[in-house]
């Protein structure tokens, strides 16, 4: 994603880092937008977010909310949460 | 309505175990060969409602049926059949611990992670409970074929619980034990 494309995400997906136990669902369900660190713990993909940004708060795209929900209501340890952009 | 009912509460049996192995599987992280970790999940959901399914079937039909003499009390108090009552009441006690286990499964996103979890550990209690009352109460109970479906499926069990408390366990233990305490990102 460009900047500009980072302006128009349709949401962001907030992954709470206290709760997150790296089991990999996540990046299973957007693996456009999410990858998984050596310790299995989800990274937003190359490129989404710009150098300095919060990690915790994935952009998504308009064709990914579908896939996000899915991952908030499957995460094993209810650390995902939908949040406006 | 006898004979289904004693099928029923077979097939229930195979599905519990089903169920308990790929939950395990589920919180290891891993996926199944080809399978990926999200359909472990959703298939440790659904094999354990159908497990729910087959022991509404199993209760049921045996509630019906005038040569079990089931009553209603008996699914939810223990010990009071006039049937094997000690092992039909571990049935009673295996379906009263998996309705408490379900409806916090399903309620999950309510009551929050911890009270999930807490209940959710009372599968590992209810198992073997259920186990004992398919074998102790089942009228061929003690049948090769029952037999034989028990011993596999608690041999799959104890090795799946002792892989849980192995040190290996976790997709990721190798690297997190390799690092002391992981680092979160
Ligand atoms: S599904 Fe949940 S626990 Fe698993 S990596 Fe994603 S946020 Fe973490």
């Amino acid at each position: 994603m460009s900047a500009d494309s980072r302006r128009e995400a349709a949401a962001r997906l907030h992954i709470d880092w206290t709760r997150c136990d790296g089991r990999g669902l996540c990046a299973e369900l957007l693996p456009e937008a999410l990858s998984r660190d050596d310790w299995g713990f989800p990274l937003a993909a190359p490129g989404r977010l710009a150098v300095d940004a919060d990690k915790s708060n994935v952009p998504l795209k308009h064709s990914e909310l579908g896939a996000a929900a899915d991952a908030v209501k499957l995460c094993p340890v209810l650390a995902l949460r939908l949040a406006r952009p | 309505m006898w004979a289904f009912g004693r099928a029923s509460g077979f097939a229930s049996m195979l599905l519990l175990s089903a169920s308990v192995l790929l939950g395990i599987l589920t919180r290891s992280g891993r996926p199944l060969v080809q399978l990926p970790r999200v359909s472990v999940s959703l298939l440790h959901r659904n094999v354990s409602l159908m497990a729910v399914v087959f022991l509404i079937f199993h209760v049921g039909a045996l509630l019906l049926d005038s040569y079990a003499q089931l009553h209603v009390t008996d699914v939810f108090v223990p010990f009071l059949g006039s049937y094997r009552p000690f092992w039909q009441g571990l049935g009673t006690v295996a379906l009263d611990l998996l309705a408490a286990v379900v409806v916090t499964g399903l309620l999950r996103h309510r009551i929050g992670q911890r009270t999930f979890k807490l209940v959710h550990w009372l599968s590992y209690a209810m198992w073997p409970v259920a186990i004992a009352h398919s074998v102790g109460n089942g009228t061929d109970g003690t049948s090769a074929p029952v037999v034989a479906a028990v011993v596999v499926v608690s041999v799959a069990v104890v090795a799946a619980v002792a892989w849980r408390l192995s040190a290996g366990f976790l997709e990721t233990a190798r690297l997190r034990q390799l690092h002391g305490q992981w680092r979160r990102p």
